[in-house]
């Protein structure tokens, strides 16, 4: 499968990427299952992160199961959870409900916020045919408690994944997934420079579409895809036009529909750096191997992973991590960007937008939802925004 | 005895209630000027006495926000939050609470103290870490996270335990170093046995319910009894308030009277209660001569009725006990498996889950424990939705319906299988 898609041309392959998300019955998840069958299990996560690791040392593929995107209608999930949670919990368990998951053998749910924790347990019950994991993510990162802590609970996970499977997962396997996983890292790296320094070689919402189809096939296989994408921007014409660089906060668990991306890019945005999947690229620097790759798992995760609105930084506060992502991206202004009843995003919210005034930076704020429809309230207040910025710049 | 609310029963506890909580404000108001050392806390799983150890006062904003919900104040300090950028969907708890430090820290309890430091148990509610994440930067004083894992039964509790107990002692440390006290734990043990006492005198006032009739409300009375257990542990006064209590559940038992007239329905209440109409909500399920017999939100600080109990011989070990095994930081089975007990244990006719928006740590899942008791377990179970803080989202026509066509037929269920026994 992958020979075709890399053979692609940039257009085909964005449109193809496309396709997977704009399907809700997972046709790539399917495919896989039809070609590997039970030879390779396929363990879903639920944003935001998950040590897919270890998932993938077990043989098994991970993918991030991440709602239900626009297509899909939800006509019973509204019987297990109520209209004031996001989207994505509503859409991920409609998904379930319908079946979709069907090619999908195990979940894994971490302690992200309440929705998730809970909704791993509705998924426990509704879901027998679907092995349930659930893993508490250290918040108290600034003791030296918390690497130790973590350690513990992904060897019970990764013990958990060993019954699943019927099999051993060696450290060997752990440490050569951990490169795997880095490689990707550092491709995905490399096409956020790309946007940061050359926002006119691909848009963030063709970037977009590239990072949500990482989630749903083998990671090896999309490094080499991303790695032709690269390849090929090179060469490709662009004329860098009068847009503001903009980055987008609070979109790092349920994902926006990429039509949104799109009409603020057309409203006059460079969309230069965002959080987006962010557990896809939850370390800013590779995970260093020491000798138990468990324990650098878990060292990364309480000491390297990147700011977000779902974990404590204990003594690295997150508005200055926000401070240094405006100075580095060189933005004209932010859009904060969060899903509609996501507590998270919704109180970082109030403390980032102080950080934006202190700066004197601008800002915008919206909401957003899987099914929102209609993109034109969006895009008119963008093209205000950027109005006003440029007005302001001359 | 005070005047009592309904003509049926006495008020000893609820006045008395009354009276600690001013007490425990009043000395509250003056601890910034006096230099006496303050921290926040949670409710849920809280490690109250540890703090005593270092005197400690210890402020619950979950308890001011209750407050204002009950003195009517909530609606205004909730818009006030919404003007600096908070969100209409968040919970109605914070608001409140930023909406309170926008108002020169003033609220119906008089005037609040400032942290000088801020301990998060992160007992099961995210909100938590957001909530003090604001103050910390607000106040500029040192937040200690007390990271309390999602308690899922005996296959994580050793290393759990053990990760929390690590915490308990960077936590000792911290203390010292703010208040520059020792640590002591004799004060310690000392506070837990009188804890353990009190604790002891809770439970057996949760356990009278299992009477017929009860003599007491264990959700509408028990949210009140409940207060001193969470936010006075370790004090003589709490004992003392416990025994007060118990004795006056006795003196109902004895003159035959309890939280209505005639006890027609025992149910058990899930979820909070909405304060800033608790009377009206409370009213609701009266005229139907409902006794809630048993309930879920007084067991949010912490759960004893099972047998936890603080222990004098394993102090760290079983305050991080407590933590570990408070109502918010059980899993959806094990909630389901709680209520099962409660409906069980104290002959329930009915389950009630009241959702609160606000709450996402109790709502999101009730939908699916509706499933589960109706149709595996085969309870009648009522399912209302409303909020616990913000005044805007309750609607008494609308729960007026709910609540007596739920009644209406179980009433009419009786009487149909009174007739059937019958024939
Ligand atoms: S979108 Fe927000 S509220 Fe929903 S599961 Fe993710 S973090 Fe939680
Ligand atoms: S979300 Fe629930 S548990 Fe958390 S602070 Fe709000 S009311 Fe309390």
């Amino acid at each position: 499968m992958i020979e075709k898609q890399t053979a692609m041309k940039f257009d085909e392959r964005i449109a193809w990427c496309k396709e997977q998300i704009e399907d809700p019955t997972l046709p790539t998840l399917r495919e896989f299952k039809s070609r590997n069958g039970s030879r390779s299990p396929i363990v879903g996560n639920f944003p935001v992160w998950a040590p897919q690791e270890i998932v993938h040392a077990a043989g098994a593929l991970p993918v991030t199961i991440a709602g239900g995107g626009s297509n899909l209608e939800i006509d019973h999930a509204d019987s297990r959870v109520q209209s004031f949670v996001c989207s994505l919990s509503r859409s991920t368990l409609e998904l379930g409900m319908r079946g979709y998951l069907e090619p999908v053998d195990a979940m894994v749910f971490t302690s992200i916020c309440d929705v998730a924790r809970n909704l791993g347990g509705v998924f426990k019950r509704n879901f027998p045919g679907i092995q349930t994991f659930y893993l508490h993510c250290p918040q108290n990162v600034a003791s030296p408690a918390a690497v130790d802590y973590f350690a513990t609970e992904l060897r019970r996970f990764r013990r958990a994944m060993e019954d699943f499977i019927g099999d051993g997962i060696t450290d060997a396997a752990i440490a050569r997934s951990v490169g795997i996983f880095n490689e990707h890292r550092a491709a995905l790296a490399d096409l956020y420079a790309l946007r940061r320094e050359h926002p006119e070689t691909i848009s963030a919402t063709e970037s977009y579409l590239l990072l949500r189809a990482s989630q749903m096939m083998p990671r090896e296989e999309h490094t080499k895809i991303l790695r032709a994408t690269l390849a090929e921007l090179e060469a490709r014409p662009a004329r860098r036009r009068d847009n503001i660089r903009i980055v987008i906060e609070g979109a790092f668990c349920e994902q926006p529909p990429w039509e949104l991306l799109e009409s603020i890019e057309e409203a006059g945005c460079y969309i230069v750096d965002d959080d987006f999947l962010l557990g896809s690229r939850w370390y800013d620097a590779p995970v260093q191997l020491g000798e138990d790759p468990i324990r650098s798992l878990a060292e990364a995760y309480v000491r390297q992973s990147v700011s977000s609105s779902v974990r404590h930084y204990g003594g690295r506060p997150r508005v200055d991590d926000f401070t240094h992502k405006i100075k580095a991206n060189r933005v004209d202004g932010v859009i904060f960007c969060a899903a509609k009843f996501c507590e998270p995003a919704l109180y970082d919210y109030v403390l980032l937008k102080s950080v934006a005034d202190q700066m004197g930076i601008p800002y915008l704020a919206f909401e957003f939802e899987e099914k929102m429809g209609v993109f034109e309230s969006v895009r008119t207040q963008v093209e205000t925004f950027v109005e006003s910025i440029l007005l302001f710049a001359d | 005895m005070a005047t009592s609310q309904t003509d049926t029963t006495t008020n000893t506890g609820r006045d008395l209630q009354k009276q600690l909580l001013q007490n425990w404000y009043s000395a509250l108001s003056h601890a910034n000027e006096k230099g006496e050392k303050v921290a926040y806390l949670f409710i849920s799983g809280n490690i109250m006495e540890l703090l005593k150890v270092f005197d400690f006062h210890v402020v619950f904003p979950e308890v001011n926000a209750l407050q204002c919900g009950i003195k009517r104040t909530a609606g205004d300090m909730i818009l006030k939050a919404e003007d600096l950028g908070y969100s209409s969907d968040v919970c109605g708890y914070v608001k409140n609470d930023i909406g309170l430090v926008a108002s020169d820290m003033t609220g119906p309890f008089g005037k609040m103290a400032k942290p000088d430091l801020l301990v998060c148990t992160y007992s099961g509610c995210n909100t938590y870490i957001k909530w003090f994440e604001a103050l910390a930067a607000h106040f500029h004083c040192p937040l200690y996270m007390f990271d309390v894992p999602f308690s899922r039964g005996p296959e994580t509790r050793t290393a759990d335990i053990r990760y929390m107990m690590d915490e308990l002692k960077e936590l000792i440390a911290l203390c010292e170093k703010i208040t520059g006290r020792k640590y002591d734990e004799d004060k310690l043990k000392a506070l837990l046995r009188c804890s353990r006492e009190a604790e002891d005198l809770w439970v057996d006032i949760l356990h009278s319910a299992k009477r017929q009739p009860s003599p007491f409300d264990a959700f509408f009375e028990a949210v009140f009894f409940m207060a001193p257990i969470y936010v006075m542990r370790g004090s003589r006064e709490c004992v003392d308030y416990y025994r007060a209590v118990k004795d006056e559940i006795a003196g109902r038992v004895e003159a035959h009277t309890g939280p209505v007239p005639e006890e027609r329905f025992r149910v058990v209440m899930e979820g909070p209660p909405p304060w800033p109409h608790f009377r009206t909500f409370w009213e609701l399920f009266k005229t139907w001569g409902v006794v809630c017999v048993a309930s879920s939100y007084s067991k949010v600080g912490g759960i004893w009725d099972f047998g936890y109990r603080h222990d004098p011989e394993r102090p760290l070990e079983s305050l991080a006990e407590y933590s570990l095994e408070c109502y918010t930081n059980y899993n959806l089975a094990r909630r389901v498996d709680m209520l099962d007990s409660y409906l069980h244990d104290y002959h329930a006719d009915a389950l009630v889950i009241h959702s609160v928006k606000s709450c996402r740590a109790f709502s999101m899942g009730q939908a699916d424990m509706r499933e589960v008791f109706i149709h595996e377990r085969n309870v009648p179970t009522l399912f209302i939705e409303s909020d616990l803080a913000d005044p805007r989202y309750f609607s008494k026509a609308q729960l007026k319906n709910r609540i007596d066509a739920f009644f209406e037929s179980l009433e009419h269920q009786r009487i149909v299988g009174a007739q059937t026994v019958a024939h």
